[in-house]
């Protein structure tokens, strides 16, 4: 077990250096640099040697691979480089955004798997049935429906015309504050649960061995529990994992209408100011996350599924 | 039954949204950009402004349509391009096998791995705002899930019967991809590519909504509700029929992509009935 885990935690580094090469050709490519911005805003570089300073403080005159040398040298230390915005290192601006934005996406996913999964389960053990064809229903409106709007028709109902729930911002030991953007969130994800959920448990009763198991007199409780439930499990366990690890990058649009102050309003804040070195970091971060989560759930998998470790 | 219902119902939707962006020029009752009434901003709907005004007294019925284009252009065209790279790869990775497919899997894993709308974000922050920007940053973006199938399509299909006799004929590669391989792998990809647009859609509205999609005063659904939002307790109204024409909108390529899912895949025809 061990061993897979350790090779699975390797499979993990080309990837991220490919994600670290294609974001950071792309950012080359940039016609305006951050310095160039400056002076359009005639802020304070106008002068040629003010630029050529600044250049050399964030390393940028020198050739694109020296850079790009630096840049990994530096990540295999943990240094994400300065941001250009606050001069401080990359890092100590995106660790506290860190916190909130795993706390939505938990707090998003909790709601899709309470309201999801559920759904589809008794959607499935009567298919054609009227709260099925409901649940489907709202399974694809919930795919449909742009977060964002959701969002703001939450935060119009349920802050501005009842007043029962602040309408925006984070407080770190807040619930009411999470309530709103962990809905509209949630929902797209609580939509996809309910139907792999539906699907699972619809192919798991059609399968031999319930057949068997049915038969043999077995109670349809008793069947549900000990023979649907454990097998449709893994497939639940994936799309989960799967959501949790996209979440947070699914996250920027919620995040930035809720003024919630994680990492993905950090990356649209950089990006409007074109705080490379941030976008970089909020980037690696929000990949990272993705390949740790799906990381954690093969090894959830392989416990579960010993053929799993074979291949 | 429900088959067909969806079909129908996703078909109906698309063909709606379609004649709006079509006929905007005729049939929306004013100008979208300048006709703007100032003494007349933040009106509920009414006979003369079916939907109500916006912020800057424009008729919100008019920027609906005229954003439909928007959105049905960014939506056709970045998949379409999606689908022609996903495809390309796909089937070539999975025909010629070896380093390229090592590759071209590698390449799809770090896609999957950068959340597309991230890495749109990050595109159109390089290539500045702007429609042809949206279908570079959208269309490059999402074509993973395409290549996965036709990949593992390509694999099951080329060591069967008819692949085989036309390689024996003596057929060159790019024929036999050409002629015997893409028309049988057309199905799921067509059903990849409606979804696909569905989430364009959603993607260009997020994209403008957050100020790197289409800039105003040109409207889009999504920086439609960029300016709405602001007004959210004044004129709801502004903010709820963009909304819900993107809402319509995807939903009618959900329902598509699901529909002909549902009528290409035996498996899942034999287990509804």
């Amino acid at each position: 077990m061990l061993r897979f885990i350790f090779r699975r935690t390797l499979q993990m580094i080309p990837t991220l250096l490919a994600v670290v090469l294609i974001i950071f050709v792309i950012f080359s490519v940039v016609p305006g640099s951050f310095i160039s911005s400056l002076m359009a805003e005639g802020r304070n570089a106008t002068n040629a040697d003010v630029m050529a300073h600044l250049n050399a403080q964030f390393g940028l005159d020198k050739p694109l691979p020296v850079r790009l040398w630096d840049y990994l040298w530096g990540l295999l230390h943990f240094d994400l480089g300065i941001s250009y915005r606050t001069r401080s290192p990359v890092w100590d601006v995106i660790e506290p955004r860190l916190w909130p934005s795993i706390k939505l996406a938990l707090a998003a996913m909790g709601f899709a798997a309470v309201v999801g999964i559920p759904l589809g389960f008794i959607a499935a053990l009567k298919p054609g049935s009227l709260f099925d064809t409901s649940t489907m229903v709202l399974a694809i409106s919930g795919l449909s429906v742009p977060e964002f709007w959701l969002g703001l028709l939450l935060m119009y109902f349920f802050a501005l015309q009842l007043g029962w729930l602040p309408s925006f911002g984070y407080q770190a030991d807040s619930i009411q504050h999470i309530i709103l953007p962990a809905i509209a969130l949630g929902v797209s994800p609580m939509a996809l649960l309910a139907r792999t959920t539906r699907a699972g448990v619809l192919d798991v009763m059609n399968a031999d061995f319930v057949r068997t198991a049915r038969a043999k007199g077995l109670t349809e409780p008793r069947l549900v529990r000990s023979h649907i439930t454990r097998n449709v499990l893994v497939l639940i366990l994936t799309t989960l994992g799967l959501q949790i690890g996209s979440l947070m990058g699914q996250a920027i649009v919620i995040e930035k209408l809720f003024s919630w102050p994680g990492i993905g309003s950090l990356l649209v804040d950089s990006v409007s100011v074109r705080d490379i070195p941030v976008v970089q970091g909020t980037v690696i971060v929000i990949v990272l996350w993705f390949l740790i989560i799906n990381m954690l759930v093969d090894v959830a998998y392989a416990a579960i599924d010993p053929r799993i470790k074979v291949n | 039954m429900r088959l067909r219902f969806n079909l129908a119902f996703g078909l109906t939707l698309v063909l709606v949204v379609v004649v709006a962006a079509v006929s905007a020029a005729w049939i929306a009752p004013y100008d979208p950009i300048f006709d703007a009434d100032l003494m007349n901003s933040e009106m509920p709907p009414s006979w003369e402004h079916l939907l109500g005004t916006d912020g800057q007294g424009r008729d919100v019925l008019s920027r609906v349509l005229y954003g439909a284009r928007v959105s049905l252009t960014v939506g056709l065209v970045s998949q379409l391009i999606n689908s022609l790279i996903g495809t390309a790869l796909g089937v070539s990775a999975g025909y010629f096998g070896g380093w390229w497919d090592d590759l071209v899997n590698g390449l799809t894993n770090v896609m999957l791995a950068i959340p597309s709308l991230v890495f749109a974000l990050a595109i159109m922050a390089v290539l500045g705002p702007g429609l042809p920007s949206l279908l570079i940053a959208l269309g490059l973006t999402n074509w993973s899930w395409t290549c996965r199938i036709a990949r593992s399509s390509t694999l099951s299909l080329k060591n069967q019967g008819f692949v085989q006799a036309a390689r024996a004929a003596g057929f060159s590669d790019a024929n036999i991809m050409r002629t015997q391989i893409l028309p049988n792998i057309l199905g799921p990809v067509l059903v990849i590519a409606t979804l696909g647009i569905g989430g364009a859609v959603l993607a260009e509205a997020a994209l403008s909504f957050l100020g790197v999609g289409i800039r105003p005063p040109q409207p889009s659904w999504g920086n439609m509700l960029t300016d709405a939002r602001e007004l959210i307790r004044t004129a709801p109204w502004a903010s709820v029929f963009p909304g819900l024409a993107i809402f319509t909108t995807v939903l009618g390529f959900n329902l598509l992509g699901d529909g002909l899912r549902d009528m290409l895949d035996p498996h899942m025809r034999t287990r509804r009935a």
